[in-house]
């Protein structure tokens, strides 16, 4: 079982950016779970999902405690919110920011974790390019899809336009390009770096 | 030949025997074929303004709707008098539910019927004046707002009689019941409180609103019948006097119905769409005095201690009420009706 | 077809495909999204014939679906929390009148303090209503209970509430089939009431039953419990015929053949449970869990049949009796008096805290070690507790406790769970 968490804030489509996740799995044939905190949260207010994929049935009901994959789609919360709790050793982290870990002052947090598991990718901008809009989930989809490859980025692509009809599914979809590309290449960078 | 109109006051109680007019215009209560819908056997107390009211306006509304009736029930005497188990006095489909519910029973009731495609099928809702301005004023509210296609007529008597006569939002100032009982300096119910339904009935500015006593069968029978021509929301409140609960007579209750019609404190008339169009007007202007002494509940202002002061505040309440309606019109017709043009 | 949608989304498709009509509307999470797609459907012409009302209150929405049902219409509305005890004098009027209105009470926890998350507390306050109370495991059971609570429902002329943990399942995104029309219109006739108002054949409805008849009214409605208890498990074989699958039932058992320890409990969270119970299993536990799908009529045979070889029966509870302990633990004593098992209460999950496997199996261990107090609340903080007490204890006026709690736990929105 995968087991991913994401945090944000309320009107950032957090709970969204969940159930695409899980459509997108399911799309894939695997099991899947979706969802929220449960809060009655505000826009702005911290909110966090769950998602779940598995080749098998997934019985529990327990939020995410050990995720194998963060995604994190303020920055704004770090300081706030216990973001990293129970992630894996193994585990994936995606932030979206235009700034490194080091800039975050995060650097040296990361020690136990594998390097290139971990990266800030700038989806907002993404999103404000494709759509006009600062709402970074599908984006960061696409930049999960790049990371982890827990899902393709077909999938995210089918999922976000079953999601958001038209034109909107359309901007979603390449902004998840984007981020993919971009993730891709950081990653490759990562790599690279790791083995020199 | 020459005519002679008939005169509804001709005869001290102004009302007419059927024998003096047209089939036509004759009571739906006169009528042998009449359902009885309301069939006697029942248990309410001698003199019971309610079970008089219910048998009108039920009897009427089943004439206008050719027998395609529902009436739903809130909880009090009606539904206790009317239903002791296993007998009922119902002749037409009646279901009760609960006390602050009838509005909201009767939206579904109609639902059922349009959806089934019975829209010839009518709904009448009924309660007292708690189920109608205390515990079932949310539902009616509701169902007035939504416009729903019931006609809700309230059985006014001034207080909750079923549980031994307490007070409720439609109890008139200085009235004794046993949670306003008449002792202290202000005995009874105080001033300045409770419920004009029929106003917050318009303010929802619903199709059609009436009051009416059942002192006045003609005029009852005409407002049913006029309502049951209509869709939407519809508002009847009938005062019934309770001789258990006002003290009065069993055999006095269409005078004192009709004593609260002539002095002015109880309003009678009719309203579309939160305008009133036509107001009945008073034939012989009467001191309240006259109505409340042959009320017990009203005991307390009269005899050694008399309380001229209170008598004078109701007085107003009476004279007020006549201002705001224009009840006093010489140039009513012979029906004893006015038509106001808004 | 299986798709991965909300299962409040999967229960309204459901719904509708159940041709309700007359479905009441009244705003309360977490029961909300099933209604308003339900209200979409019908504003969109997809679900006709079906009047929609949108109403003032819950107390309304029951009762215009007393109305609508005594009427001759299929009725269905939803709720949840204080939206259910809010109606509650509807509720029990409903299932006294014997009319057959289907709801889904999407499961909260009950205030004070106000919490909007999920536990049983509010299906547990209209326990003895006279409504037939279904809890549903997954998505894919709370669409196929509905099924059948329409038929069930008809056919006894009793009032059904199916019981979905709000949030948990309300909420969660997974994969469901939701049944077809045409398998749904083959399983469900359309209603034929057994009462109901028609003026070619005027009966009186709601009539007052004083002392010389009211037991025999009441025992009837008994008698019409029991029978369910012989239609439930034969629905569910009906169903799981005509859809291929099995939902419903009285009880469902997992692992429990050789099993000393045996859990009960209703709804979602026996799915995390069976992961804990695998997860001792695979420790060397001889541990099993029994599902209560029908919690009234509650079937005290089938679960005494369930629970037979155990020696300890664990009952997790989202839901207490203040002063007492657990609730449906009392059911489940009734079955098992004679049984020579011991039983422990462990409340869990209220207000929404996470029940996780992490404790579930922990819980399981000292079951077995024999180490479990009568009554545990799992993942009680006594900490807080102790400081409140202290507090209540140090001054007359210590304020209201649930402030001075919060005030001690900080930030919570740094939590996960």
């Amino acid at each position: 079982m995968f087991q991913v968490r994401i945090h944000g804030r309320g009107g950032q489509g957090v709970v969204s950016a969940a159930e695409i996740l899980s459509v997108a799995a399911f799309a894939e044939g695997r099991h899947a779970q979706a969802f929220p905190s449960f809060g009655s949260e505000r826009m702005g207010a911290p909110v966090v999902s769950f998602c779940r994929m598995d080749d098998r049935p997934i019985r529990t009901r327990e939020p995410v405690m050990e995720a194998d994959a963060i995604i994190v789609q303020d920055v704004t919360l770090i300081h706030q919110v216990d973001l990293f709790a129970g992630l894996s050793p193994e585990g994936y982290l995606l932030v979206n920011t235009s700034r490194s870990f080091d800039e975050l002052g995060l650097g040296e947090f990361f020690g136990e974790f594998h390097r290139d598991r971990l990266v800030t990718c700038p989806a907002t901008e993404f999103a404000l390019e494709e759509l006009g809009r600062p709402l970074p989930n599908a984006a960061l989809l696409g930049g999960f899809a790049a990371l982890t490859r827990e899902i393709t980025l077909d999938a995210i692509d089918t999922a976000v336009r079953e999601r958001f009809a038209g034109a909107v599914g359309e901007r979603n979809a390449a902004a998840a390009t984007a981020a993919y590309r971009f993730v891709t290449l950081a990653e490759e960078e990562l790599v690279r770096a790791a083995t020199n | 030949m020459t005519t002679q109109p008939v005169r509804f006051y001709q005869v001290g109680s102004f009302a007419v025997g059927n024998r003096l007019l047209p089939d036509d215009d004759r009571t739906v209560q006169s009528d042998q074929n009449r359902t009885n819908s309301l069939d006697s056997g029942h248990r309410a107390c001698q003199g019971c303004g309610e079970a008089l009211g219910a048998r009108y306006a039920l009897d009427a509304a089943m004439r206008a709707t050719g027998g395609r009736l529902v009436a739903v029930n809130a909880t009090g005497c009606l539904e206790v008098f009317s239903t002791p188990y296993p007998e009922t006095s119902w002749r037409i489909p009646w279901l009760h539910s609960l006390f602050g519910n009838a509005p909201a029973v009767a939206t579904g009731v109609a639902a059922a019927m349009k959806v089934k495609g019975k829209g010839d099928v009518r709904v009448v809702a009924q309660a007292g004046d708690g189920g109608t301005v205390d515990i079932g004023f949310g539902c009616l509210s509701g169902m007035f707002e939504r416009n729903d296609d019931v006609l809700f007529i309230c059985y006014d008597n001034q207080a909750y009689m079923n549980t031994g006569v307490q007070r409720s939002g439609a109890t008139p100032p200085a009235a004794r019941t046993a949670t306003t009982e008449a002792v202290g300096p202000e005995p009874g119910n105080v001033f300045g409180q409770g419920k004009d339904l029929p106003r917050l009935a318009m303010a929802h500015d619903i199709r059609y609103v009436a009051t009416a006593t059942v002192a006045d069968l003609h005029d009852l029978e005409e407002k049913v019948e006029r309502a049951m021509q209509l869709h939407g929301a519809r508002y009847l409140h009938i005062l019934v006097p309770c001789p258990l609960g006002w003290g009065s007579a069993p055999n006095d209750t269409i005078l004192v119905a009709r004593l609260a019609k002539e002095t002015g404190l109880f309003p009678v008339f009719e309203a579309e769409y939160g305008k009133v169009t036509a107001v009945s007007p008073i034939r012989h202007r009467t001191p309240v005095e006259d109505y409340l002494s042959i009320q017990r509940r009203y005991a307390h202002l009269f005899g050694e201690h008399s309380r001229t002061d209170i008598i004078a505040r109701i007085q107003a309440i009476a004279d007020q009420n006549i201002a705001t309606y224009g009840l006093i019109d010489d140039e009513a017709d012979s029906r004893g009706q006015k038509e106001v043009t808004a | 077809m299986l798709r991965q949608i909300e299962g409040s989304r999967a229960v309204a498709e459901t719904v509708a495909r159940c041709r309700p009509e007359v479905v009441c509307a009244y705003p309360i999470s977490p029961q909300t999204h099933i209604i308003e797609a339900i209200g979409a459907m019908v504003k969109a012409g997809t679900l006709s014939p079906c009047e929609f009302i949108n109403v003032e209150s819950e107390f309304a929405a029951m009762s215009v679906s007393i109305g609508a049902s005594a009427a001759g219409a299929r009725a269905f509305t939803a709720t949840a929390s204080q939206g259910l005890l809010f109606m509650i004098e509807a509720v029990y009027n409903a299932a006294g009148l014997g009319l057959p209105i289907v709801m889904t009470l999407a499961n909260r926890a009950i205030g004070a303090p106000i919490n909007i998350w999920n536990d049983h507390s509010d299906a547990m306050a209209v326990r003895d209503s006279g409504w037939i109370q279904l809890f549903a495991e997954t998505n894919q059971e709370a669409a196929d209970l509905h099924v059948q609570a329409f038929r069930l429902a008809e056919e006894l002329s009793v009032p059904v509430m199916v019981c979905m943990d709000g949030f948990i399942l309300t909420h969660a995104v997974e994969g469901v089939d939701v049944p077809e029309q045409s398998d749904v219109d083959a399983f469900l006739p359309p209603y034929e009431p057994r009462q109901v108002l028609d003026p070619d054949d005027p009966v009186s409805i709601g009539a007052m039953v004083g002392p010389e008849a009211f037991e025999e009214v009441r025992y009837l409605a008994h008698l019409r419990h029991l029978d369910a208890l012989e239609r439930i498990p034969s629905l569910a074989a009906a169903f799981a015929e005509a859809f291929g699958r099995q939902s419903g039932g009285l009880v469902r058992p997992y692992r429990t053949e050789d099993a000393e320890t045996i859990v009960v409990a209703l709804g979602s969270v026996l799915g995390t449970i069976k992961d804990a119970v695998d997860g001792r299993r695979d420790a060397g536990e001889r541990v099993g869990v029994v599902g209560i799908t029908s919690f009234r009529p509650f079937p005290l045979d089938a679960v005494r049949d369930a629970l037979s070889g155990a020696r300890r029966v664990v009952v997790v509870e989202k839901a207490f009796s203040v002063g007492f302990g657990g609730v449906l633990s009392t059911d489940v004593a009734m079955a098992t008096h004679d049984a020579g098992c011991s039983l422990r209460t462990v409340v869990a999950g209220l207000g929404g805290r996470a029940i996780t496997r992490r404790s579930l199996e922990e819980m399981l261990a000292a079951a077995s070690r024999d180490e479990l107090d009568s009554v545990t609340f799992l993942d009680l903080d006594h900490g807080i507790i102790e400081r409140e007490r202290a507090r209540m204890g140090a001054t007359r006026r210590s304020g209201p406790s649930a402030e001075n709690v919060l005030r001690d736990l900080g930030t919570v929105a740094s939590w996960i769970g």
